[in-house]
């Protein structure tokens, strides 16, 4: 009963916060209500007996990308009001698809409804029994390891092409060169100078 | 009323049509679109997580953490190009994007 009304709460705010994200005015505050959503649908996927997979939700995506996304949004120097303007020109068109998607995806879900009405089985961890991250971590690097060195691959890809976009190179700016540093020889950059006693250098 | 799988369907086909809307109606920022594209690979993930409890299957939460990847490679690289596409032309207009092709 606990179980249901968790999940009713966390869907209910899950849709809405997700709407709130693609509705509001303000980017930052569609940052913030991404983060609500990310953060609901890890609590959606505790209540499946996925706890490594929430946490790993709450840790990517509210750690990392939603604060990426709001970096982006607080260092580009953007009017946002006159990119909001087309929202009403879109509206209809984009309704119409997104009725059809929602009338075909609640269609496939009411026949998986109706097909099987089998309560998700939870599988409430008995004590000594595996948790969650022990089964991934038992089959991840065994049965799995191609896909997990292949997501190693996309990140590292990902990485190299985030850096190599923004890096820019500024003219006259100056900066440590270590080959020349060390390759100076002693003869360029000492000069002996001949003075004469009790002169001194002029 | 216990839940049952076709209820995580609703809300992660509500997820989705809501990332898909939002595409449609937030054509100018391409900052929201991105977002959107997040909601609707949450969305996935949730049905891939979903089907993994219901078939007690681990095989769809190993491949939700696949789309997680590719997720996180995606709005990394996307928010690069966004902020270099800024730096040269000082907006983000994404009508005016066309001029990149070659």
């Amino acid at each position: 009963m606990l179980a249901s009304i968790a999940f009713y709460v966390l869907s209910a705010i899950a849709v809405i916060s997700a709407f709130a994200v693609i509705a509001a005015r303000n980017p930052v505050h569609s940052v913030l209500f991404l983060i609500l959503t990310f953060f609901t649908a890890a609590g959606l996927f505790v209540l499946l007996g996925a706890e490594f997979l929430a946490m790993l939700l709450v840790v990517v995506y509210v750690g990392a990308v939603a604060v990426l996304f709001l970096f982006v949004v607080m260092m580009l120097d953007v009017d946002f009001a006159e990119l909001k303007q087309g929202f009403l020109s879109y509206m209809p068109i984009g309704a119409i698809v997104a009725l059809a998607l929602l009338g075909e995806l609640g269609l496939v879900a009411s026949a998986a409804m109706s097909a099987d009405g089998a309560p998700i089985a939870l599988a409430p961890a008995a004590p000594g029994a595996v948790t969650n991250a022990e089964q991934i971590g038992q089959v991840l690097y065994t049965d799995y390891l191609l896909v997990f060195q292949l997501a190693g691959l996309i990140l590292f890809v990902a990485m190299i092409g985030a850096i190599v976009l923004t890096l820019r190179h500024r003219p006259g700016v100056k900066k440590q060169d270590i080959a020349a540093q060390v390759g100076r020889k002693r003869a360029e950059g000492v000069e002996l100078k001949d003075i004469r006693p009790g002169q001194g250098i002029g | 009323m216990e839940i049952t799988l076709a209820h995580y369907l609703f809300v992660a086909a509500a997820l989705f049509t809501i990332g898909v809307f939002g595409i449609f109606v937030n054509r100018k920022n391409v900052i929201i679109i991105l977002m959107s594209i997040e909601l609707v690979l949450l969305s996935v993930n949730v049905n891939l997580v979903a089907f993994s409890a219901f078939l007690q299957n681990l095989q769809g939460q190993i491949f939700a953490m696949m789309v997680l990847t590719v997720a996180a490679a995606e709005a990394a690289v996307g928010l690069a190009i966004l902020v270099t596409y800024f730096r040269n032309r000082g907006n983000i207009a994404v009508e005016d994007i066309n001029q990149m092709r070659g």
